[in-house]
């Protein structure tokens, strides 16, 4: 819309029309207080904070709701409205408790903020105060009615973002109360936006509640180590007696992809990392059959030697190497590297929880074709098939609610049943959960009667869409997603989302943890240049995928496995006695049923615990920072670094650092023989210095964007918090197999918003709220 | 299995209301624009039968308007006229604002805290009076005023408020 | 049954039928009912708008908006449909005025309402009764069930080929929803919070769609004014304040009731001659000239005009024609508290100043007045209340906030009185019973 003019305090501003006062106001740099305004939520001028003096306007006016105008004239500071603002937070405070010395919010409240800004210091009322006892409303929820100022955030953010309606407000004048929805309890997704949103300390949440001070904490905003969208949670650290430990995960700083949004996982199932079930000390299992700590010396040199035993009598290929889905790039891009230029083998993978490596085969290569996860939240228009963003990826979820609420995107859902999200959708077909091929095929033209009108009268609507975002969930793989990729680009500028489980599912697979595809989706045959990057142990074929590894171990034929974080074991429930003869190491947070098969365990740092970078589903690539330490565990990243070291690999050749020739990463061969330091002439091409600790890593993040497709993003974004999208696309991609010559080994976690892989097992919290939720659930079926 | 709340409340099973109360309410919903609009009267309605709003009563009707419980009792607790738990037989509301006041609508109220052995929104043990001291009723002109249910009674002494209340309570043992 | 009174001085016309079975339709045609319709149908919109500008009838709710334009405000295309919404939430205290009107001429509000209906082209109207006038929901949806027999209402009204549908509800006992747009919410079964405005409900209200709110005296008044003529209606009244209004007197007058006299009509007059002056011959002290919102007047500031510019001038306002006299055995510290005790009892709790600030208010009067005061809660009370002043989200915050103004300006000396600890010197109690409040 067009621009208008208008006064404030004297100053001259330009906003769009229609943009409200405040708003405008706030990025002129004029702050207009506020408790009930909250951008993106609807209305209320309820707090009164915002009111301003209008020129020709009888009353003062709350800046909140009034759009700016040509030649409005504004006041914000004058001697009557700070009068106003004055009297306002008395009023507030008249009945706030004050027990701010006790309250969570005590230091980051914002009632707090505003009195000490615009405040009184004393208060006129001698009379008593009202209260009611604090209720929990549920595992994670508490509210505390005196101190809540009724600004009608949560009940806003419950209704129009969450679109849960678990909070309404009940009774009327002052004994209105913001009251749950199963009497004195909270029937709902238990995401805690309430919480977060609270001004106050109003509502408050369980696994923070009366535990610290937040200046006692350092706060530190990295990624959430649950599901595969990724959001920034901003952990609050405490020193405990063996480290840092998590008090608090929250979203106050909203400069991550997920902006105001963060679940029930990404708030409060961080508690796994202080277990009592975490593994500390290297175990490794003695001739009698028990495991045994060791320091870490022993275990190292344990795995090293078996190792290197198997590798140089029965050769490389008698190794298999697993990766994991919640592990950093760096570390994934390491271990592959390992694996193929250390162990030398080509049996390596990972859990699979749905198929990138057809999506990325069916855009052949095509850029600005990967919709990241800010596109759905912009989209003009959406097609959703298969998945239920709200149990397993709520930031999607929130993302398409907000789109189709604020730019009233079109939504259209195809799925086998009536997900929650159907409530947004514009169009909503409903298919058999055998029949996602079919319906694919369908929308690319197939027989039109298949699927009855609403189907048509859909696929009519979607060739009409300029700019489709397609996200599918992993009901469709192989030739399927290729069938659909093959529909959205018939269309002008469509985008498309392929959804994965975990954190780093889609990192793990853009670095090559696959028998047959290297980092960047390159097939093991077209290996070109990256051969010589990892010397001369690169296997030549492809390998075996995880379920054949098994196989091979059970017939004798896998002598060694070394398993990064997953629990393929348990996962798959494959029996104990096919690991009888192999010589297996897992690096775990804990004893999980692979590492009770193992010959040795080695405790590694969780993701909240190390840096590095993780790949959302979309292809969103962040920074993760470590926040929480646990004396005893070592990064994943360390312990590949130091097995290598051990097995006498030089670790110069798998983690370029350093300076000069020494860093010539194999240069010293073949066709380039004599040519430069390849990757010392990169870094200076980057304005990058060489790092100086094999254990860094960015000296590893150097690599991959150095060698990975699509990696080749400007790491200023990255140093800037934001979050590049990669992209791996490149001609070399179309040489992926079709997906008929490769099976199908996807097993997508089934995971809902209260589950969380192994991971969850081992959250006290999420567990909780899963019985909690299981218990209503139950009571509602009745 | 969904665990979370993505479904409207559970449906009630038939009615709990009279016949004739339900019939009420399958018209009520169709004379307004929006189905909603029947929720107040319905809460009325549904009080004047049973007596107050019981959990059955808010399910049903929030199942008739596809509402949530939540909603319906959203709503509910703000009207002052709505009530969740059960009330007298006979609740007698004494008006004591302004008007009221200046021609003895205080004084009305304690004879009846006096004569019926009870206090503001209380009942009597044998559940025939409740007592309830209200805002303006919209009886200035002809204060003091009380209404017993929807009965208005004005210009009142104590001894005409009282040979009022006896008539209520020979109705009840009837 | 309430009493009717009747004085010589009244200028009956909205209470023309009053008494006189008109809630019976057929008598309601006898006494001249169901013309006014039928004239305004024939001459369309445009000229039952001018009839109503020309009028100068003002909304008798309280605030006095000229009708005629608050109806041409609604836009003539609308992709909504359109409503008249009849606002018989009467619930300022000191008001029971509509109360005689439902109960005596229903068919003058129905009558009213089509043609309102008319004017902006609805085709729907609701009559909304306060949730404490059920028998008078009674008497209405009788009086809409005959209208409709007759073919006045429903399909092709009065065989023309104009639909208009009315449906009557009461609310469930809540003063706010006496605001306009809170009206609108509780009518659409939701908690009575007023709305945002802009929009202003003639643009956008029920359902979404413009609609028309009156209040149920006005909208009786309607098919009066055609019945009359607008000049000759507005003849009766003062300047800019066209016809009658019914003034309900309460309180301490000889003869309490509902009059309806001229706009304009002599306050002192009102009390002294047409109620008979105030009972046993005591002295006046002060009223409330239109319900308990609007600022008291001493007994030496009554000799106005009982209009909307005159009471204004006065300091006080017109309101809602509730006319309450307060003789000198009233202790006017009880009675600011009584009057805030309402106002933070009804007070919807939406915005902070009116929510805190009633509940302030009480609670320090309340205290004040049992004589637990202090000398500083006088400043306090009108401090709060000049804080409320204007700022709240809606109109209550002000309702609460003038009267106690006035009652701490007026009768500063009351509460002084009250400092000390000395019981109130108007108790009709021993002072032990005050204590331990």
């Amino acid at each position: 819309m067009a621009d208008v003019t208008l006064t404030v305090d004297g100053k001259r501003i330009t906003a769009p029309a229609g943009t409200l006062l405040i708003e405008a106001c706030r990025k002129a740099g004029i702050e207009i207080p506020a408790f009930c305004y909250y951008p993106g939520l609807s209305l209320q001028a309820a707090c009164r904070m915002c009111l301003v003096r209008i020129e020709k306007m009888p009353k003062l006016q709350t800046a909140c709701t009034t759009p700016v105008a040509e030649g409005m004239i504004v006041a914000t500071e004058t001697d009557e409205i700070k009068q106003a603002r004055k009297s306002m937070l008395e009023l507030v405070l008249a009945n706030h408790p004050l027990d701010c010395p006790v309250c969570d919010a005590g230091g980051e409240c914002e009632l707090q903020d505003m009195t000490f800004k615009y405040g009184a210091g004393g208060s006129k009322f001698i009379d008593i105060k009202n209260h009611r006892d604090e209720q929990q409303w549920s595992p994670v929820v508490f509210f505390d009615r005196p101190r809540c100022i009724l600004c009608y955030r949560c009940v806003r953010v419950c209704n129009e973002g969450m679109d849960v309606a678990a909070l309404g407000i009940q009774q009327r004048n002052a004994s209105s109360v913001i009251a749950p929805n199963d009497k004195t309890e909270l029937d709902c997704e238990q995401c805690g936006m309430c919480i977060d949103i609270c001004p106050v300390g109003a509502l408050t949440s369980d696994t923070y509640r009366y535990k610290t001070r937040p200046w006692e904490m350092t706060h530190i905003g990295t990624i959430c180590t649950h599901c595969g969208d990724g959001c920034k949670t901003t952990l609050g650290l405490r020193r405990s007696e063996d480290g840092m430990q998590i008090v608090r995960g929250d979203n106050r700083d909203k400069s991550g992809l997920n902006g105001d949004f963060l679940c029930v996982k990404g708030r409060y199932a961080f508690d796994f990392s202080d277990s009592p079930e975490r593994l500390t000390l290297p175990l490794v299992r003695q001739e009698d059959g028990h495991f045994e700590t060791v320091s870490w010396d022993v275990a190292i040199k344990a795995v090293a030697r078996g190792f290197r035993e198997i590798r140089d009598t029965r050769g490389g290929s008698s190794i298999g190497v697993i990766g994991s889905t919640r592990i950093t790039n760096e570390e994934n891009y390491l271990l592959q590297k390992f694996a193929r230029g250390t162990l030398g083998t080509g049996h390596i993978d990972h859990h699979r929880t749905t198929d990138y490596v057809s999506f990325i085969r069916a855009l052949g290569g095509q850029k600005g074709r990967f919709a990241s996860i800010s596109d759905t939240a912009s989209a003009p228009a959406v097609l959703l098939i298969g998945n239920d963003p709200t149990e397993q990826h709520p930031l999607l979820a929130w993302n398409l609610r907000t789109n189709v609420r604020q730019n009233r995107t079109r939504l259209y859902i195809v799925n086998h049943r009536e997900i929650k999200l159907t409530r947004q959708a514009k169009a909503f077909v409903q298919i058999g959960s055998d029949s996602y091929a079919a319906f694919a095929s369908f929308l690319s033209g197939g027989d039109s009667t298949a699927f009855g009108e609403s189907a048509t009268s859909l696929r009519d609507a979607l060739r009409q869409e300029p700019n489709l975002v397609v996200i599918f969930g992993s009901e469709l793989r192989g030739a399927d997603v290729e069938t659909l990729v093959k529909f959205g680009l018939s269309l002008p500028d469509t985008k498309f989302a392929c959804l994965g489980d975990y954190v780093n599912s889609r990192g793990a697979a853009d670095m090559g943890l696959y028998p047959d595809l290297l980092p960047g989706y390159v097939p093991v045959a077209a290996s070109g240049a990256m051969q010589t990057e990892y010397g001369e142990r690169f296997p030549a074929q492809p390998g075996m995928d995880l379920a054949s590894m098994f196989e091979a171990a059970g017939r004798g034929q896998i002598a060694g496995m070394y398993i990064v974080g997953d629990d393929p074991v348990e996962r798959l429930g494959i029996a104990p006695e096919t690991l009888r003869d192999t010589f297996v190491v897992v690096q775990d947070m804990f004893l999980t049923g692979t590492a009770k098969l193992a010959d040795v365990v080695l405790p590694t740092a969780s993701l909240y615990e190390k840096s590095g970078t993780v790949t959302n589903t979309y292809g969103d690539l962040q920074g993760v920072k470590k926040a929480a330490d646990r004396a005893g565990v070592r990064t994943d990243l360390e312990l590949i670094v130091r097995i290598a070291d051990a097995m006498g690999h030089d670790v110069r050749k798998l983690v370029p650092f350093g300076k000069g020739v020494r860093a010539d990463m194999g240069q010293s061969r073949g066709a380039q023989s004599g040519e430069a330091d390849r990757h010392a002439i990169w870094l200076a091409a980057h304005n990058l210095e060489p790092k100086l600790s094999p254990f860094d890593p960015n000296a590893l993040l150097d690599e991959i964007q150095r060698v990975v497709a699509g990696y080749d993003f400007d790491r200023i974004d990255l140093l800037a918090g934001s979050s590049p999208q990669v992209q791996p696309a490149s001609a070399e991609l179309v040489q992926i197999a079709p997906p008929s010559s490769r099976p199908d080994s996807i097993q997508p976690s089934g995971d809902t918003l209260f589950t969380s892989g192994t991971l969850g097992h081992y959250s006290e919290k999420l567990n909780e709220v899963q019985a909690f939720q299981e218990k209503k659930a139950l009571v509602a079926a009745d | 299995m969904s665990l979370t709340n993505i479904s409207v409340d559970k449906k009630p099973e038939g009615t709990i209301f009279s016949p004739e109360l339900a019939a009420r309410f399958d018209k009520l919903v169709t004379l307004y624009p929006m189905k909603r609009s029947a929720l107040i009267p319905m809460l009325l309605y549904a009080q004047d039968e049973i007596g107050y709003l019981s959990d059955a009563a808010i399910a049903e009707i929030a199942h008739r308007l596809q509402l949530t419980v939540l909603d319906v009792r959203n709503v509910l607790s703000y009207y002052s006229m709505l009530r969740t738990r059960p009330a007298g037989k006979f609740n007698v509301q004494v008006c004591t604002n302004i008007s009221c006041m200046l021609r003895g609508g205080q004084e009305l109220f304690e004879h009846c805290e006096r004569q019926l052995g009870i206090g503001h929104k209380q009942t009597t043990p044998d559940g025939v009076f409740s007592l309830e001291e209200v805002e303006c009723i919209g009886a200035c002109s002809w204060a003091p005023a009380v209404q017993v249910n929807y009965d208005f009674h004005d210009n009142l002494t104590p001894e005409t408020l009282d040979a009022i209340l006896a008539e209520y309570r020979s109705k009840a043992s009837q | 049954m309430p009493t009717l009174v009747s004085h010589p001085e009244e200028v009956k016309i909205v209470s023309s039928r009053f008494g006189q079975g008109a809630a019976e339709i057929d008598r309601y045609i006898e006494l001249g009912g169901y013309q006014a319709v039928r004239q305004a149908m024939e001459q369309g919109p445009e000229w039952i708008i001018a009839q109503m500008k020309a009028s100068n009838l003002r909304g008798r709710g309280g605030a006095g908006f000229p009708t005629g334009m608050k109806w041409s405000f609604v836009p003539k295309q609308s992709e909504k449909p359109k409503y008249v919404l009849v606002n018989g939430d009467e619930s300022e205290p000191g008001t029971c005025k509509d109360h005689l009107i439902f109960l005596h001429d229903p068919h003058s509000v129905i009558e009213g309402t089509i043609i309102a209906g008319l004017a902006i082209g609805a085709k729907m109207g609701f009559i909304y009764l306060r949730g404490e006038y059920r028998y008078l929901l009674t008497i209405m949806e009788k009086a809409i069930a005959d209208a409709y027999a007759k073919g006045f209402l429903g399909k092709g009204i009065f065989g023309s080929n104009f639909d208009f549908e009315v449906v009557s509800q009461t609310g469930a006992g809540a003063y706010e929803v006496g605001e306009e747009s809170a009206l609108m919410e509780s009518l659409e079964g939701k908690r009575g919070i007023p709305r945002i405005k802009p929009p202003f409900p003639a643009v956008v209200g029920l359902y979404g769609g413009p609609t028309v709110i009156n209040n149920a005296e006005t909208i009786a008044t309607v098919p009066h004014i055609f019945r009359m003529g607008a000049e000759a209606y507005a003849k009766v009244g003062s300047e800019r304040n066209g016809g009658t209004r019914l003034f309900c007197v309460s309180g301490h007058a000889e003869r309490n009731g509902v009059y309806e006299l001229p706009m304009g009509y002599n306050l002192k007059k009102l009390i002294y001659e047409v109620a008979g002056g105030i009972r046993g011959g005591r002295q006046l002290k002060a009223v409330v000239p239109g319900g308990s919102s609007t600022p008291v007047l001493l007994a030496s500031e009554i000799d106005i005009g009982l209009d909307f510019d005159q009471v204004g001038q006065a300091g006080s306002m017109l309101g809602s024609g509730g006319v309450v006299v307060l003789d000198e055995t009233v202790c006017m510290v009880e009675f600011a508290l009584r009057t805030i005790k309402f106002y933070q009892h009804e007070s919807c709790g939406w915005c902070i100043p009116c929510r805190e600030g009633t509940d302030w208010l009480k609670k320090t009067l309340t205290r004040f007045h049992a004589g637990a005061g202090e000398a500083r809660d006088i400043d306090n009370i009108r401090y709060l209340a000049e804080n409320m002043l204007g700022r709240t989200f809606c109109p209550l915050g002000d309702a609460a906030a003038m009267p106690t103004i006035a009652f701490v300006k007026k009768f500063r000396q009351e509460f002084e009185d009250h400092l000390d600890g000395r019981p109130c010197p108007y108790a009709k109690k021993p002072a032990n019973e005050l204590v331990g409040v």
